[in-house]
């Protein structure tokens, strides 16, 4: 935890210009979503292919609020990650009765729903060319510049993994690792399953779409591209690649899966052939994600 | 007054009927058996008692709150607890965790306590790790405090699902075959568990083949043959009741 935060405040010293800065908040904000998406995931063991939809509601619930109807950006934030909260809670209680592959479908249908509505309702989110979005402010003063992103983003960033850490050690967390390890077993001790399975659902909703309203002030600009099938994926992606139940493992995760393409430009064209090797090579080497496998090694070395 | 009261208990799976009409009434302290061949229907029938399965027909009470139909978490917070034939641990968590997990209906904590984790939280996290840890020495688990629940053999993952059980309070524990694929130590020690459990005032309810077992810690034994009652009473009576022999044994063995 000291560590990370330790690590956020020390990187900005090797930051050599704005880009570096630029990829520094996106690794942030995706890491925000991964360690709530892990708590779905890795912790409570239900899957979801629909979170880039939540990221949608909260960054077109923002840009709307604010751009459309003028509303404080704070205000904007809030309400769309209440509305968030809602959809998530009220789609979360039928859903996620379903297990594996049909939970699978089911959440799918879900982003895939998000996503049409943002495309086709053109009044309001600008359709397929996507819509503006104003710089974050409050209080009068607006954020603007890298290095202050850089600053909001991180201390979010170790808000959600100290957030994320205590619910894992608290009982509502043992109740999401239980019913993970046995659903059956963990009725038997009183977990309520559906309750516990939907809260889990709710709160990673809400980190996906705090950082979807972010991202969305952050750029400037927001277009349906980000609320695909294939974003969610990469969410999924990043949980899974970092290591289940690691909470810095989600960050580790979103950390690589955001900025090796980035460093993979060089390549050019084998760009995507080279990150889909270093992917499928991990999960061979890896299965359990990086973190875990290593730090699994790490102990195995000091006896 | 009886602690987990069933009556006329039924369940039918498609057109087949597992179990038919069974009826259990449980005291504080004692320990009730469930004995029958292969199929008998004496998992349905536990699964019936703690809600897993909701019955075709017949009730199930906890004291006075009928608990029919109610989903499994709703009868483990009525006091009824179970352990698993096959142990249902959580492998995702350490050994210690799984007690602890144990106790999470008498675990006070809202979500934003969970999040926020004030110092109060931190105590009672403290206690509950603490009276996690003493019943696992209770069942002689104390070796494996800071094990995962994976690293622990097979005996002990039984004896840790009971440890499990216990950390919930119940005022009923259900225990489907505890000595199953143990050795003759540790099903003694098993034996002195039960008795232990019961000492404090929990009904067992008991299900078993080890028939050593079974006739050295019940003071009721229910046969079941066929998902119907064929005799219910003190361990001799049932051990001398012709129609069990015959149902264990076969005819030619009452003939011969």
């Amino acid at each position: 935890m000291l560590a990370l935060a330790a690590a956020l405040a020390l990187l900005p010293l090797v930051f050599a210009n704005n880009y570096h800065y630029e990829v520094a908040i996106l690794v942030g904000l995706n890491a925000i979503i991964a360690v709530g998406l892990n708590l779905l995931i890795g912790y409570a063991g239900q899957i979801s292919l629909g979170h880039a939809g939540f990221f949608g509601v909260g960054a077109y619930g923002s840009a709307i609020l604010s751009a459309r109807y003028g509303w404080p950006q704070l205000a904007a934030l809030a309400a769309s990650t209440a509305l968030t909260a809602a959809l998530a809670y009220a789609v979360g209680r039928p859903i996620l009765r379903l297990k594996g592959h049909y939970l699978a479908m089911a959440t799918l249908g879900l982003g895939v729903i998000v996503s049409i509505v943002i495309a086709t309702e053109d009044r309001l989110t600008g359709g397929p060319d996507g819509m503006g979005v104003p710089p974050l402010a409050a209080f009068g003063a607006a954020l603007s510049g890298e290095r202050a992103w850089y600053a909001l983003v991180a201390a979010l960033l170790v808000l959600s993994v100290w957030l994320a850490l205590n619910l894992i050690e608290s009982p509502h967390g043992r109740a999401l690792r239980a019913l993970h390890g046995s659903e059956v077993a963990a009725e038997a001790i009183g977990i309520d399953s559906a309750r516990h399975k939907v809260l889990a659902f709710v709160l990673s909703a809400v980190f996906a779409s705090v950082a979807g309203s972010l991202t969305a002030h952050y750029s400037g600009f927001i277009t349906p591209s980000r609320v695909t099938f294939l974003h969610s994926i990469e969410l999924v992606t990043m949980v899974v690649f970092g290591g289940m139940a690691s909470t810095f493992g989600a960050v580790v995760g979103a950390a690589l899966l955001t900025g090796l393409p980035q460093l993979l430009t060089v390549l050019k064209e084998y760009e995507m052939v080279v990150f889909g090797a270093v992917l499928m090579a991990t999960m061979i080497f890896f299965p359990k994600g990086l973190v875990p496998s290593l730090a699994a090694a790490a102990r195995r070395f000091a006896r | 007054m009886s602690v987990l009261r069933a009556e006329g208990m039924c369940k039918r799976f498609g057109g087949v009927s597992a179990l038919d009409g069974v009826s259990l009434s449980l005291a504080a302290g004692t320990v009730h058996s469930v004995i029958g061949p292969n199929g008998a229907g004496k998992t349905t029938f536990l699964n019936l008692l703690c809600g897993i399965y909701a019955p075709s027909a017949g009730r199930v009470f906890a004291g006075e709150r009928e608990l029919t139909g109610a989903p499994a978490h709703a009868f483990a917070r009525a006091g009824i607890g179970r352990t698993f034939q096959t142990p249902q641990i959580f492998l995702n968590m350490g050994a210690l965790e799984n007690v602890m997990a144990g106790r999470h209906l008498h675990e006070r904590c809202g979500l934003a306590a969970a999040l926020l984790c004030p110092p109060w939280r931190a105590r009672a996290e403290r206690d509950c790790r603490e009276q996690a840890a003493q019943l696992m020495r209770e069942v002689d688990l104390g070796q494996w405090l800071h094990a995962e629940a994976g690293a622990l053999p097979y005996g002990a993952l039984k004896r840790l699902e009971i440890a499990r059980a216990l950390a919930a309070q119940p005022e009923a524990l259900l225990l489907d075959e505890p000595a199953a694929g143990l050795n003759a130590r540790e099903t003694h020690e098993i034996d002195e568990l039960i008795r232990r459990i019961a000492a404090r005032g929990i009904a067992v309810v008991l299900v078993e083949h080890n028939m050593r077992l079974v006739m050295g810690v019940s003071d009721r034994v229910l046969v079941l043959d066929y998902g119907r009652a064929l005799a219910e009473g003190s361990a001799e009576e049932v051990r001398r009741d012709p129609r069990v022999i015959e149902a264990y044994l076969g005819a030619e063995a009452l003939a011969a």
